[in-house]
């Protein structure tokens, strides 16, 4: 299992478009995905459950992959945190 | 009685009710939950065909809508936690997933944000999707309807929106609902009038009952006597008549009856707005605002996002002129990432040229991105706000000096031409010097108003002194026509005066060579153009000019375009 903790910087958080594109980007991957805010996890593939969990800015998420590909999923997940602009 | 208007366009016809089934789901004990399980995947499989076959024959923006749904549809958690209740509780599909989905609706609906609020819905219409299909409900009730009706519903998901017919359904009218409803959006899209959040009607209106009603005011009548029919088809012949007339008008030249040319241009306030302006024949750009690549950021916006933007619009309009108004912000219009300190009048504070010139480093990012993209169009710089010529020379200096920082760079710089903004009114009684340093005008009528009534017109109490047609303002017109003209440059106007049919005739008159308007009243305005000769509005200008107030310019347009 690999794991890694990113601070969401964009206003909108993980909700809307990014979420959506989160969870496309988490559904190409074949590992298993999990999101924790807060001592909560929910499955990284889940657009609902992502917006459930209320990420707004300035929230910490920890990403946790597990499987075939888990480092490279990891790496690409953590760099889709970077790109988020607005 | 009324409601809001959502999508425009006057219809008459007879109420079709569509009172919905009540999804009735009980809780049933299963033999073989690995038949049930199968019996779920099927109805999955379904739904998602069902909505890809929407897709298929809607247009981007519904489509979108239902993208969104096949994306929770295919949702990993929903579906597994179906699944779950299926096994655990060795229960019936239907009643695993309302359980399922009525709980995200609980908690979507307790969220703070409008976007998940709205997620809210279109789970419901999934489930609904999903429950309709494992109990073998049909959607009969609405394609069976086969001849033309108003379709009146408490409120319409977005996929009964796509089953109604548009060859039947003249218009609709829903008891909830507002203006940025997906039903809402999507009559807009289907181009059927529609009014929205009429409130408690069912008890009222029965299927049968003739209704007139008017998708624009969200006006409608039930059950109305000939009169009003006979008033409302009247209208709505006016509507369908004007329409089809300046449709004509979409590729001709803005001119005059005595054939002089002016300019009719759009105002625009992102790339996106393009494909209407070019639609409705526009002959230029007059007022394209960059704040929106400012406004919900979370820092400035860098030089290449700017270029890339200020790049696509000048290559989509090819050598027609493009006028780019730098940044008009500040007071009123905060953005999160930079500290304007609060100031007790903002209208009269710190914004636009003021407090860019304030923060040159900030402003120079933007000039950098306009010069750069000279090479792309027909670029057109405008300074909003000017209101003395040191602030203008202030300006000109430091595009000078992005220019030479260019130059160095080697950077290509092509031609492009500098203007302001008239809005103030000490910049309008010196246009005589203004107009020496620059190579156009454009009359901001909303502020100049504003500040020359010293009235702010969102304020009730004194919106009265918003007075366009006050001779006061059209003297100051006048004196800012002949000064451009006086120096040989060019003077437009951008600013809601520009599409009032009472204005055109007084425009004219005054010179103008520009109008910059929404895309919405280009061809209305070309139509009443080919109507008025020059010489006879000139005459009426001059007639205006010497009326004591308002009122008495009104009569006289009125009267004037009433001979037309």
């Amino acid at each position: 299992m690999k794991s890694a903790s990113v601070t969401i910087k964009n206003p909108t958080g993980l909700h809307a478009r990014p979420a959506s594109d989160f969870c496309k980007l988490a559904n190409s991957l074949g590992c298993d995905i999990k999101l924790e805010k807060e001592g909560k996890a929910i499955n990284g593939k889940s657009v609902i459950a992502i917006m459930s969990l209320g990420v707004g800015q300035g929230s910490t998420l920890q990403i946790r992959t597990e499987g075939e590909g888990e480092e490279e999923a990891l790496n690409s997940l953590v760099s889709y945190f970077d790109t988020l602009e607005d | 009685m009324i409601g809001i208007g959502v999508s425009t366009g006057i219809c008459s016809g007879h109420i079709f009710k569509y009172e919905k089934k009540t999804i009735v789901v009980e809780k049933v004990s299963v033999t073989d939950t690995k038949l049930e399980l199968e019996r779920f995947n099927t109805n999955l499989d379904i739904s998602e065909k069902q909505i890809q076959e929407i897709m298929i024959n809607s247009n981007a923006e519904i489509a979108q809508i239902f993208e969104a749904h096949l994306e929770i549809l295919r949702d990993p958690e929903m579906k597994s936690s179906i699944e779950g209740i299926i096994t655990d509780e060795v229960i019936n599909a239907e009643y695993a997933v309302k359980q399922v989905i009525d709980g995200y609706v609980t908690m979507f609906e307790a969220i703070e944000d409008e976007y998940i609020r709205e997620r809210a819905a279109d789970l419901k219409d999934i489930a609904e999707r999903i429950l309709n299909n494992l109990l073998g409900n049909s959607d009969v009730d609405l394609k069976a309807i086969n001849e033309p009706t108003i379709f009146l519903a408490h409120d319409l998901t977005p996929s009964e929106t796509a089953q109604l017919n548009k060859k039947y359904v003249l218009g609709f009218i829903t008891e909830i609902g507002g203006k940025t409803s997906h039903s809402a959006i999507m009559a807009r899209t289907l181009e059927i009038p529609a009014i929205v959040g009429i409130g408690d009607v069912f008890p009222t209106l029965e299927t049968g009952d003739f209704v007139i009603m008017n998708g624009e005011t969200g006006e409608f009548i039930i059950n109305p006597d000939d009169q009003t029919v006979a008033s409302f088809e009247e209208k709505k012949l006016a509507l369908e008549l004007e329409r089809d007339i300046w449709n004509q008008f979409k590729n001709k030249e803005s001119i005059t009856a005595s054939g002089e040319h002016i300019e009719i241009a759009a105002n625009i306030g992102s790339a996106e707005d393009l494909d209407a302006v070019l639609s409705k024949g526009a002959e230029g750009i007059g007022l394209f605002r960059t704040e929106f690549l400012y406004m919900g950021k979370s820092d400035f916006p860098d030089e290449a996002t700017q270029l890339g933007v200020y790049k696509a619009v000048l290559e989509r309009m090819g050598d027609k002129p493009v006028v780019i108004r730098t940044l008009d912000i500040g007071g009123d219009k905060e953005l999160d990432y930079f500290d304007m300190p609060k100031e007790l009048n903002p209208f009269l504070g710190n914004r636009a040229i003021r407090l860019c010139l304030g923060h040159k480093d900030m402003f120079k990012v933007q000039l950098r991105a306009l010069l750069k993209s000279s090479i792309y169009g027909n670029l057109h710089i405008m300074l909003p706000m000017i209101a003395t010529v040191d602030e203008l020379r202030e300006a000109k200096e430091l595009i000078r000096e992005v220019e030479n920082e260019l130059k160095i760079e080697k950077i290509e710089v092509a031609d492009y031409k500098l203007g302001i903004m008239l809005e103030i009114p000490a910049a309008v009684f010196a246009a005589n010097i203004l107009a020496k340093e620059v190579d156009f005008f454009s009359i901001g009528t909303n502020d100049l108003i504003q500040y020359t009534f010293a009235a702010d017109r969102m304020n009730d109490n004194v919106s009265y002194l918003y007075q366009p047609y006050n001779p006061s303002l059209l003297n100051m017109i006048d004196f800012v026509s002949k000064a451009a003209h006086k120096a040989g440059i060019w003077v437009g106007m951008c600013g809601e005066m520009c599409s009032e049919v009472n204005a055109i005739p007084l425009l004219i008159g005054l010179g103008l060579d520009e109008l910059s308007m929404n895309a919405s009243s280009i061809l209305k305005t070309r139509y009443m153009m080919s109507k008025i000769n020059k010489k006879d509005a000139k005459a009426l200008l001059d007639r205006a000019l010497e009326c004591e107030n308002q009122a008495q310019v009104l009569a006289l347009t009125e009267e004037y375009l009433g001979g037309l």
